[in-house]
């Protein structure tokens, strides 16, 4: 193993839940405010997984107030607590930037059974 | 301040405590030992000699000079200006342990050679309109004036070869240090291709010409 990789390997997250675009997840975000941290939750559809190794990062989106909003998260970023998966989505692309041109009802992903 | 002798093993990025992406470079630090003291009384002045990597066909000189620390022959040899070249022992082995994570350091090498590149890649010039009937994308336009001053100023930028020189980067800092594979991983980028060889060492206060500490 190459010096590089193994410098990656002890960033590395052990347990990352399976998920794919296309589902829609809750992300528990480390949130250090003053002395205490607390978690701050985002739920939202991933519309896609960029990146490989440590560089790997995956984007959610969700529409509050009728405005979208997109947040990229490391995947193994230590400020990630925790990844719940809460809906499998079935899609036919690995990127679903076409969810960004729709709203409303337009906007669902079907679930997968 | 001693330095080491290491080579560039390639870029990661890594998390800090916060969780915030830190871009590092992995350095690999050679196996360097201290292969010769300079003293003020012999040579005029205090360093240690280190070497670092095998030199294939080493040469009858070579191989003695080393032999006499009791080192094979080595690929690269770097002197390092410290106070007290007695205090270090011949063949002596020197590691990434020099160095703590926080430690701010200086970090030498042969940047990549670009070849002979134009204004625009060399000094940052603008260049021209790229389209609309434009013929003159990426040349420098005029050089000075006319008849006064009737020549170009000096230190003009004008085309030429870019890189392949020796280039210090300063004050990087240090992020993490790895003993039993001998690796430092450093903040920011340093010169050079993979697997060139770096200097590395403590940050030199100011410019000018102090005993390296």
């Amino acid at each position: 193993m190459g010096a590089v990789e193994s410098v990656e390997e002890g960033y590395l997250k052990k347990e990352i839940p399976d998920f794919k675009p296309g589902d829609t997840v809750r992300i528990h975000i480390r949130v250090i405010e003053g002395d205490k941290e607390r978690l701050q939750p985002f739920e939202g559809v991933v519309i896609r997984r960029k990146g490989g190794g440590l560089r790997e990062t995956f984007t959610v989106r969700k529409v509050t107030e009728g405005i979208g909003v997109e947040r990229v998260f490391p995947l193994h970023s230590p400020s990630l607590a925790k990844i719940k998966v809460l809906r499998r989505g079935k899609v036919r692309r690995a990127k679903l930037y076409y969810l960004r041109g729709r709203r409303g009802k337009a906007a669902r992903v079907e679930e997968k059974r | 301040m001693l330095g080491i002798i290491g080579r560039k093993m390639g870029m990661v990025a890594v998390f800090d405590e916060a969780g915030t992406v830190v871009p590092v470079t992995v350095i690999r630090a050679e196996s360097c030992r201290v292969v010769q003291q300079k003293t003020l009384s012999r040579d005029g002045y205090n360093a240690i000699q280190l070497g670092a990597g095998a030199k294939k066909r080493a040469s009858k000189p070579l191989t003695g000079h080393c032999a006499k620390a009791g080192v094979d022959p080595c690929r690269r040899l770097v002197e390092f200006r410290v106070d007290d070249p007695e205090s270090y022992e011949l063949g002596q082995a020197v590691t990434v342990e020099e160095f703590a994570p926080g430690d701010v350091i200086d970090v030498t090498g042969w940047s990549k050679g670009k070849g002979f590149t134009g204004v625009v890649k060399k000094h940052g010039y603008s260049g021209g309109p790229k389209s609309h009937g434009s013929m003159s994308h990426a040349v420098p336009g005029s050089i000075g004036s006319g008849t006064n001053p009737g020549r170009v100023w000096k230190g003009k930028g004008l085309p030429g070869r870019v890189g392949n020189r020796r280039r210090t980067v300063r004050n990087l800092r240090v992020v993490e240090v790895v003993p039993d594979q001998n690796l430092l991983l450093v903040k920011g980028a340093v010169p050079g291709a993979r697997n060139g060889y770096l200097l590395i060492r403590k940050r030199r206060a100011g410019a000018g010409r102090k005993s390296g500490s």
